[in-house]
């Protein structure tokens, strides 16, 4: 699942996520916030920019992706 | 976790605009209170009366949503009969500082223990867009069609003049100091006041040619500065942000438990 979810009836399209995430990883499609996992890094920052609390990341999944990385290095 | 077990998730959406900073501000308060731990029925809101005082509808404490500019009047009563309440009280920049301008300055003075937030827009939002004590000069309102002449107050240095022992700045660009900075003032015994630049894109952002909310976010990240920074000491025109001022000084609700004692002894 990803890590990063948008709740669609409670974003108002402002592009505040968008504007700011730092990966580039949030775009809008329909006046909504759209994700992309493949650029994020869970960094969290567009679940405070969000005035309309339509965002929730869950950092916890931060840590197997990095070991997954990891993983594939070795 | 999450912020949604301190909101009232019935009234969401929120009615504020798209964009509009308040929500921002609300965002941040919640993750402040649950990074401190402070249980729900511990927290109390007193709001006013504007866009700003909806924020009372929206979180799942005590609440109080009162009239225009006495929400400190209203949060000193709740204050002094239940000292053990953390108290915080959103007000708009017209509810705080025109309004209820002198409420603000004796809460201040009293040093009262609260959390008193400016949510500063420089706009009243909710009565179609008219300039405030916080517009400044040279804006453009619904009652300033040819642009305001009126110069602001510095909410900041009105706060310290008037003896608030904790006083900051920060903006809603800002998302992580108004977290840390709500934090501090929380944790300070006494009355804190932390102003935030925020936008009202609907009309302050729309009459003055600000652009959307993320060109008014820009603004704030663009001309403002750290206090104490390199930055700030080069350019004199950018606004200072961080802690003004944090200092000890006797609480109200100590001193009157103290008054209470003596008259129970004699
Ligand atoms: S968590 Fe960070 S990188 Fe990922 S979408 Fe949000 S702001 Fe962008
Ligand atoms: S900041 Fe929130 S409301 Fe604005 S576009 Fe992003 S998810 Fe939607
Ligand atoms: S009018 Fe302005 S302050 Fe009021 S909700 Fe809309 S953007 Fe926010």
């Amino acid at each position: 699942m990803d890590p990063v979810s948008i709740r669609a009836q409670w974003c108002k399209g402002c592009g505040i996520c968008v504007a700011f995430c730092p990966k580039k990883a949030l775009r809008l499609e329909n006046e909504k916030a759209v994700h992309n996992p493949e650029l994020c890094i869970l960094c969290g920052m567009c679940e405070l920019y969000c005035p309309d609390l339509a965002v929730t990341v869950d950092k916890s999944q931060k840590k197997p992706q990095a070991t997954r990385e990891v993983a594939n290095e070795s | 976790m999450s912020v949604n077990n301190y909101i009232r998730e019935r009234f969401f959406p929120h009615l504020w605009c798209p964009g509009c900073g308040h929500g921002t501000i609300l965002n941040a308060l919640l993750r402040t209170v649950e990074s401190l731990g402070i249980d729900k029925s511990n927290m109390c809101m007193v709001s006013g009366i504007g866009c700003s005082a909806r924020i009372s509808g929206y979180v799942d404490f005590h609440s109080m949503h009162s009239m225009h500019g006495r929400a400190l009047a209203c949060a000193t009563g709740i204050k002094m009969i239940k000292p053990e309440l953390n108290v915080v009280v959103p007000m708009g920049d017209g509810d705080a500082m025109a309004i209820g301008g002198n409420h603000f300055i004796h809460a201040c003075r009293r040093n009262i223990d609260m959390v008193a937030i400016i949510m500063n827009n420089r706009i009243y939002g909710m009565t179609g867009g008219q300039y405030s004590p916080l517009s400044g000069s040279g804006i453009l309102a619904t009652t300033a069609p040819y642009r305001s002449i009126d110069r602001e107050f510095d909410a900041t240095q009105l706060a310290m003049g008037a003896g608030a022992t904790f006083v900051a700045r920060t903006t809603a660009f800002h998302v992580k100091e108004i977290g840390s900075l709500l934090k501090k003032a929380f944790e300070h015994k006494g009355f804190s006041v932390v102003e935030v630049l925020t936008q009202c894109p609907t009309y302050f952002g729309r009459k003055n040619k600000f652009g959307g909310p993320v060109q008014m976010l820009e603004w704030y990240r663009d001309n403002t500065a750290p206090l104490g920074s390199k930055k700030l000491e080069e350019n004199s025109d950018l606004i200072p942000r961080g802690v003004f001022r944090q200092v000890d000084a006797p609480e109200y609700c100590a001193e009157y438990a103290k008054i209470v004692e003596k008259a129970h002894k004699e």
